[in-house]
């Protein structure tokens, strides 16, 4: 399992773009941090998720 | 009669500790997007006599800025980034103030933050957020971002809160309230949020002297 802002998620093997897709998020609004690591969009299709890995995503709305 | 800088020192809150005032004097803070975030935390900082600071925006005052963010009527059609440094001088003009004019991308994020260790997210657009976080999260390794995130309308303040999110970004806002059709920005919730940013802005401060709170 995953554990992705705190909840055990199954999604080892994934790549971050599937799941960021599949869970609802715009790539182009998110930072995405595994194991305390920035994940660089342009990685996004190429990293997989594992199993253990803590993941982080925060999406920005508009406004400021 | 301007105060001198030792009157203004001596006015800071004796009832902190010296070690406090001469942690936030010595502090380096960016703010990114002098709007209504921007604006608002960055009188906040200058009257907890945050030290060193960068400015950044590319834009000018307009009318439209009037409901929420620092400026007043003799400021409109200034550059932001002369307007602000003017009012922050009426607060404390020893204040060590830098500016810079333009659109910050993902090539010159790095370059012109990395002198500050300590960054305020207030920008407007979500894809510009993002783009500010990103690339000085990986670029930048001992930088702390305070961003702004959901802010809109006159909903419940209560729901505005200060999140560590990732392991350099903490996040203030209510991380929901977008920008749209019906729902604008005012001033309260603004101001809750940019006060949020701030605050947490003098914790990472007192942090890195030990002064607990």
């Amino acid at each position: 399992m995953v554990t992705i802002n705190g909840e055990p998620v199954a999604a080892a093997g994934e790549s971050v773009a599937h799941y960021l897709e599949r869970a609802g998020y715009r790539a182009q609004y998110v930072a995405v941090e595994r194991n305390l690591e920035i994940i660089p969009k342009s990685n996004y299709e190429t990293e997989l998720l594992q199993d253990g890995d803590t993941v982080e995503i925060v999406q920005f709305v508009g406004g400021g | 009669m301007v105060p001198t800088k030792e009157e203004l020192d001596r006015a800071f809150d004796q009832r902190f500790p010296p070690s406090f005032h001469q942690a936030a004097s010595a502090a380096r803070v960016a703010v990114a997007g002098l709007g209504g975030l921007g604006s608002n935390l960055a009188v906040m900082l200058a009257r907890s006599g945050v030290g060193h600071m960068l400015l950044v925006d590319f834009d000018r005052v307009d009318i439209t800025n009037l409901n929420r963010q620092a400026y007043r009527i003799p400021h409109l059609g200034q550059y932001k980034t002369e307007a602000l440094p003017s009012i922050l001088r009426e607060i404390n003009p020893y204040l060590d103030i830098q500016t810079w004019q333009g659109r910050v991308t993902e090539d010159n994020a790095a370059a012109l933050f990395g002198a500050y260790p300590i960054v305020c997210e207030a920008f407007d657009r979500p894809e510009e957020k993002a783009m500010l976080v990103n690339t000085l999260l990986q670029e930048c390794p001992n930088t702390v971002i305070v961003s702004g995130n959901g802010m809109a309308g006159y909903g419940d303040a209560n729901l505005i809160r200060t999140r560590r999110v990732l392991s350099r970004l903490y996040v203030c806002g209510d991380g929901t309230s977008d920008v749209g059709e019906g729902l604008g920005l005012m001033a309260p919730r603004v101001a809750v949020c940019a006060g949020m940013q701030a605050n947490q802005v003098i914790r990472l401060i007192a942090s890195q002297c030990a002064i607990s709170n």
